[in-house]
């Protein structure tokens, strides 16, 4: 287990050395420091768990070095050192963050109990903010749908793939759900305590790229107020999720090779080495072999990535799908909606199965949501679904005379609300023929 | 350094259970033991503001007093300890180190106004040597109350434990390099 890292900020030696062998014998790793400056200095290190500091020094007082610490590294818990005449300024200390203070010379088991508290507190703050992430993740994310053998074999791979620390690149159309399918590897490996972090290198300009991967020291660029941590770095102990991998400059396709290779980087304007144990899962809708021909991406980093891949199939080589996924997204939006659930008419579950999806589970779940927000009463109609649906209907691979007829007979029957001898008026044909083509194609006519 | 524990009663100070004492040690540390009396001049560690003795550089001076054939040398007083920043300290060791102090002051039933009990006081000993003497070996507080290494802030914390190291200190014991030679 890692040994929590403590600071002792005092300008009295003694003091110093005292605490540091008391904390020692405590088990933790202990630095000193004679004044905020020094103390300041020594940061660069690395986080430290705990900072016990003396209120009065010179230089850079305990006041002084923890309005800087609320700036440098928020996070960092304070247990403030006073004498009993300096009780006052350790309340204000306190107004400003600390944890708690002790008065010189303090008594051993309060100073072990106020230690305690701290760390715990500290243990129990971390805890928090990734059990919080996890529930969101968790309420914001959607299963994997799918009885088809297609995503059978998906999720087969995902099984076997989850338990190893194998790289993987999850390849796929957009809107196939392949950031869905990173999440699915990370929550079943032995991860999975630890956060997922997704970043999408396609969305996020070069520059600001490599600061959202390794992170930044304060100072380090205009504008870098405060140190921050990369992805790379929260990603420590989960999974780093790479969305658009075939997106990535050159330049940061070097120094992710550097990273992948050995798990220490460095800041953005820092000197310090930083460790992070992460799995990599990258996803890509591009050739990322055509990409590597044409050499717009390292083929040291493909070998790198591509230890495992899995294939997504589109949304329309999987229609048998399209109805678990609509009833899933029908139920997703009502609950949020606080809508009752809806049915889908069997002229809109026709007309979802004849349509091509080019933007593939995406399309159809903002399909369905506009259809949960523009639908009247608890039906969904054809008429609810989103106009490009309606127009796209025929896929373009199914161009045949009878597709034609059949998707044309059916627009016009829900234009004329399935009255049959109005239709059959429009189409400029006898009822009776009507109804043998409606029997034919096994087109709804309510 | 040999495996030789010196246990040195600082000057007027040598109790009728301190062959007790050597022998309760030896059996848990599992080394030859041997007891003697030191004469330390204690005044110059004396804090008149506190009215304790300052352990941190009592143990640089007991240092100086350790005989090349004691690998580690714990020094035994009646007085009261404290370091700096701490209102009292049972007693103080270098992790890893030679040397170690042992107040038994705090250590006395009647200092918490109880009745007198030289054999409670001679456990509450055992164990605060054993405990030092584990520092010195290079084991830091074990989580274990029951353990000798585990943290004592209060007396009835030392009542709490045993004089025995745990299995795991045991282990960690058999697996830790030697000691450091470095003076306080």
């Amino acid at each position: 287990m890692k040994k929590p890292r403590i600071m002792i900020v005092d300008d009295e030696q003694s003091v110093r050395s005292s605490l540091r062998e008391w904390f020692l014998e405590d088990g933790f790793e202990v630095e000193t420091a004679e004044d905020g400056l020094d103390a300041l200095k020594k940061l660069e290190s690395g986080p430290f768990d705990l900072m016990i500091v003396d209120l009065k020094m010179p230089r850079m007082d305990g006041i002084s070095l923890q309005r800087r610490l609320q700036e440098v590294d928020p996070a960092v818990t304070v247990v403030i050192l006073t004498a009993f005449a300096a009780v006052d300024t350790a309340v204000e200390a306190l107004k400003l963050g600390a944890f708690d203070y002790v008065t010189k010379p303090v008594d051993p088991d309060e100073l072990s109990h106020t230690v305690r508290r701290a760390l715990e507190q500290k243990r129990l703050t971390e805890e928090n903010v990734r059990l919080r992430e996890k529930v969101s993740e968790l309420s914001a994310s959607t299963p994997i749908i799918g009885g088809s053998p297609a995503m059978g074999h998906v999720m087969d791979l995902v099984g076997t793939v989850a338990e190893t620390e194998a790289s993987v690149v999850i390849r796929g159309e957009s809107g196939t759900g392949k950031e869905l399918v990173a999440r699915a590897i990370h929550a079943a490996s032995p991860r999975r305590f630890f956060p997922i972090v997704a970043v999408n290198c396609g969305a996020i300009p070069e520059t600001l790229l490599e600061s959202e991967l390794f992170g930044h020291e304060k100072g380090a660029f205009t504008g870098a107020h405060y140190r921050r941590k990369g992805k790379i770095e929260l990603a420590n102990g989960g999974t780093l999720f790479l969305d658009e991998i075939g997106e990535i400059p050159p330049k940061m396709q070097v120094d992710l090779l550097r990273v992948l290779e050995s798990h220490r980087f460095s800041r953005l304007g820092g000197t310090q080495e930083i460790e992070s144990d992460f799995r990599l899962v990258c996803a890509t809708n591009r050739n990322l072999e055509a990409l590597v021909k044409e050499d717009a991406f390292r083929e040291d980093l493909y070998y790198r990535i591509n230890v495992f891949s899995i294939d997504l199939p589109p949304l329309r080589d999987r229609l048998e799908d399209i109805q678990l996924l609509t009833e899933h997204f029908v139920e997703k939006y009502s609950r949020s909606m606080g809508k009752p659930p809806k049915r889908m008419t069997e002229a809109a579950v026709e007309l979802l199965q004849s349509y091509d999806w080019p933007g593939n589970v995406r399309e159809l779940e903002n399909a369905i949501e506009r259809a949960m927000v523009v639908g009247q009463g608890n039906r969904i109609r054809p008429e609810d679904l989103p106009l490009r649906v309606e127009q796209d209907a025929v896929r373009p691979r199914d161009r045949s005379l009878e597709a034609l007829e059949r998707a044309h007979i059916a627009r016009i029957l829900r234009e004329e609300s399935g009255n049959v001898s109005q239709a059959a008026r429009v189409l400029g044909i006898d009822r009776g023929t009507l109804y043998n083509k409606i029997k034919k194609y096994g087109i709804p006519s309510g | 350094m040999t495996d030789e524990i010196l246990l040195a009663f600082l000057t007027d100070f040598r109790p009728p259970w301190s062959e007790d004492l050597r022998r309760r040690v030896g059996a848990a540390t599992d080394r030859f033991v041997r007891v003697d009396s030191l004469r330390i001049e204690l005044q110059p560690f004396h804090a008149p503001e506190r009215g304790q003795y300052h352990a941190t550089l009592l143990l640089a001076e007991l240092l100086r007093h350790r005989p090349p054939d004691a690998g580690h040398i714990v020094g035994i007083t009646e007085v009261d300890l404290f370091i700096p920043v701490l209102t009292f300290v049972f007693g103080q060791a270098q992790l890893g180190g030679p040397g170690a102090v042992v107040s038994v002051m705090r250590l006395h039933a009647d200092y918490y106004g109880l009745p007198a009990d030289e054999n409670l006081l001679l456990d509450r000993a055992v164990k605060e040597v054993v405990h030092e003497l584990g520092h010195g070996f290079g084991l830091v507080h074990c989580p274990d109350y029951s353990c000798v290494m585990s943290s004592s802030t209060y007396v009835e914390e030392v009542d709490l434990k045993a004089e025995r190291y745990c299995p795991d200190c045991l282990d960690l014991l058999s697996n830790l390099p030697e000691t450091r030679e470095s003076v306080v």
